[in-house]
């Protein structure tokens, strides 16, 4: 249907002499507006990259120039370095959290939200409201929380008669990750539920009034209309949810700081503690290199196989006329 | 708030996420001001909050009215965000022209780099004027990087009601006193130690002045040197802070509690909540500005020095701490240094000491020192037979944090003594 509908129709082929001004393209024009945004990309973007690459071949302590070429040392040190193959493990645990419960949560709620409900509006701007407030400002609110001795958690837990669950939520190596991935859940639920709502409402009333009229009852209408229409949604939500993952910093460093005993370090919590506190600065950018390929790999290859249909009518690819 | 080591407030840190990006980069933060030329000082320092806030830049005032054509432009930052800061500045290149420093091994980089003055000629010309350890801290290989300013130690800072509760009626003078003081504490269902595990630096303390009783003042040097610290004595050291982690003294959760925290070490014990905290010369006054009411313990906090341990090489009265100095920027006016003299005068040195409760360096100016808690500290220095620098900073930053983190495991319990010196040992042989 949307190729149809990008195919011109005879009566829009333009006159000829148009048909050779379109062709001829104002590149100076189109320079001149494009430099600025272009010079910022290259000194803000590509050169850190290029930097990073070429900082993570040295052993270098950041003072001066690199002078200590080591090769690919400090990727091979990454590979034995516990604390690094603990980030990607913990990092792995994170996106597994998140797509198997955040992410199905966030979806629920959506649905619900979607139903005719009293105060539904109260409802939708409630959840949304953690996804407002900025990482750092969430996380001070979650140390007071979680705090073992004055915190709202265990407070809570006693009230309700549970005592015995009442925990060191932070402070311990068994619990700090899920306690983070609650409070991560907390801050960006709000934010996937509204993307969900949105493509929700996007879908025609139509089809569930046919289904309704074939007999199909709520949950059929769920799996076979509302799910595969929010097919591209959903994928959007789950790769910003995997990027968000894997780039975590803020909330950990407030929350935890990577602690207890460095339990709960992200790739990017690790790499400021060796570019920062130890001066490891061609180990801390490998580690930035490693993100950065991680990052792009998972990112190509999503669009590459995930995404790929949803992109098929974007803009960018600028249709059949490239 | 003396330019000491307290209100880590670490989500401050998160400049450097931004500034991570800035270094790899290699853009310098610059002010847009290239030091040296119209005599522009740019002094970066740590007292972010008043007094000193203040005092230091009427002193800096003065300073211009004195001096025609200087012009000072004052940075004041809390202290992990100067850390970052001052590492990506130097990083480019282009250090400050006055900033503060605690010295040690993190100074000493600096130095090699060629980032710092060599302040050996400047400052010895007033060095007699000052404490004889001042400037131990910030010397090496004969040569001086800084100007001290204050001093202070680490000790023991004690609640005398909950210690005379618990039948503990002199402070412990030997580390088994110490460990049955901690059992009687704890059996009159007080929370001995307060200690903030987040922050990691503030358990350090414990191994550190354990390797000194243990090992001596020269333990901790030589191992730095030959890059081993798997020796019987640092083992020992770790040993004897086992001995202490099994008794369970901290507070509950103490692993992810903060130091100047509404529940921090520092409350814990301005509270009344914890009997005791090993910390610097700053902690009545961060106890008193984190309890409730910000009150404090007042009369009831006593003082005591680090215990010794039976048999060990080191002395009891061999002190650990440190304190603050400024070094001067390689590209500094010479009115840098003559501005540091400035501030070693004993009138100026008095109002740091007199307004901000910190030990002077400046002999003349002990007098101003007022708080009987400081005066025991003082007292407690002055009478030292060796000092050592907080090892996070006495050592390479590597190094140092690898002490940091390895003491934390050590104190979950979830490593050995002999893995913690093995550990250290690997970071200072990588460098």
């Amino acid at each position: 249907m949307l190729t149809d509908e990008r195919r011109p129709a005879p009566a829009a082929v333009p006159p000829p002499a148009e048909k050779v001004r379109r062709r001829r393209r104002p590149w100076p024009t189109v320079a001149l507006f494009l430099s600025p945004a272009l010079f910022l990309f290259a000194l803000l973007v590509l050169t850190p990259i290029v930097v990073a690459a070429y900082a993570s071949f040295f052993d270098w302590n950041g003072f001066g120039a690199p002078g200590n070429f080591v090769g690919l040392e400090n990727f091979r040190r990454l590979l034995t370095d516990e604390i690094f193959v603990g980030d990607l493990r913990r990092t792995l645990l994170l996106v597994a959290l998140s797509l198997g419960i955040q992410i199905p949560i966030s979806l629920a709620l959506a649905m619900l939200l979607n139903q005719p409900l009293r105060g539904r509006r109260v409802y939708r701007m409630l959840f949304f409201a953690p996804y407002v407030l900025s990482e750092v400002v969430t996380a001070v609110l979650f140390t007071m929380i979680f705090s073992p001795n004055q915190g709202l958690a265990n407070h809570i837990t006693q009230l309700i008669g549970l005592g015995d669950l009442g925990a060191t939520w932070l402070a311990d190596t068994d619990t700090v990750m899920y306690s983070l991935f609650f409070v991560i859940s907390w801050k960006y639920f709000g934010f996937h539920t509204i993307l969900y709502l949105a493509g929700r409402q996007s879908i025609p009333p139509e089809l569930h009034d046919a289904a309704a009229m074939d007999g199909a009852g709520p949950w059929q209408a769920f799996r076979h209309i509302t799910l595969p229409l929010l097919g591209p949604t959903i994928r959007i939500s789950v790769f910003l949810s995997v990027l968000g993952t894997i780039q975590l910093f803020d909330m950990v460093w407030v929350l935890t700081g990577g602690g207890p005993i460095r339990s709960s370090e992200t790739l990017a919590v690790t790499m400021f503690q060796e570019g920062f506190k130890r001066f490891h600065v061609g180990y801390a950018s490998a580690i930035s290199m490693v993100i950065f390929l991680i990052s792009v790999t998972f990112g190509l290859l999503y669009q590459r196989f995930v995404l790929r249909r949803d992109l098929e009518g974007a803009v960018t690819t600028m249709g059949d006329q490239r | 708030m003396p330019s000491t080591r307290f209100s880590r407030r670490s989500f401050l840190e998160l400049a450097g996420a931004g500034a991570m990006g800035a270094v790899l980069g290699g853009c310098s933060d610059d002010d847009g001001e290239s030091s040296g030329s119209g005599k522009t000082i740019r002094w970066w320092h740590i007292a972010n909050t008043d007094p000193m806030l203040s005092e230091w830049a009427a002193m800096a005032t003065r300073f211009e009215a004195a001096h025609p054509g200087v012009k000072f432009k004052i940075t004041p930052l809390e202290n992990e965000a100067f850390k970052t800061k001052l590492t990506t500045n130097i990083q480019a290149g282009d250090p400050p022209d006055i900033f503060h420093t605690w010295g040690g091994g993190v100074l000493f980089q600096q130095a090699e780099a060629g980032m710092v003055k060599d302040l050996t000629a400047d400052v010895g010309g007033w060095k007699d004027t000052l404490i004889p350890t001042a400037l131990d801290a910030y010397s090496t290989d004969g040569k001086t990087y800084a100007s001290p300013v204050d001093t202070g130690m680490v000790g023991f800072w004690y609640n005398k009601e909950l210690f005379a509760k618990a039948g503990v009626n002199s402070p412990p003078a030997t580390w088994a006193d110490y460990l049955e003081a901690v059992r009687r504490l704890k059996a009159a269902g007080t929370t001995p130690i307060a200690l903030a595990g987040k922050e990691k630096w503030p358990g350090h303390y414990y191994w550190a002045y354990l390797a000194m009783r243990v090992g001596g003042l020269e333990a901790l040097q030589q191992a730095a040197v030959d890059k081993n610290f798997s020796t019987p004595d640092f083992v020992a050291a770790g040993t004897r802070l086992a001995e202490l982690v099994a008794l369970q003294p901290f507070q509950t959760g103490f692993l992810a509690a903060g130091y100047s925290t509404a529940d921090g070490q520092a409350a814990t014990v301005g509270n009344g909540k914890a009997a005791m905290e090993l910390m610097g010369q700053w902690a009545p006054v961060v106890q008193r500005d984190n309890s409730a009411g910000k009150k404090g313990l007042g009369d009831k906090l006593g003082f005591f020095a680090f215990p010794a341990v039976d048999g060990g090489k080191g002395q009891g009265t061999d002190v650990f701490g440190g304190g603050g100095g400024f070094a001067v920027g390689k590209d500094a006016p010479p009115e840098a240094v003559e501005f540091l003299k400035y501030i070693a005068q004993p009138e100026n040195a008095r109002i740091e000491a007199k307004t901000a409760g910190v030990l002077p360096t400046v002999k003349a100016a002990e007098d101003a020192v007022t708080d009987p808690n400081l005066k025991l500290v003082g007292k407690a220095l002055s009478a030292s037979t060796g000092f050592q620098l907080y090892l996070d900073q006495a050592y390479a930053p590597a190094v140092g944090q690898q002490v940091n983190d390895s003491v934390a495991e050590l104190l979950a319990g979830k490593a050995t003594p002999e893995k913690v010196a093995e550990a250290i040992s690997t970071a200072a042989k990588r460098g």
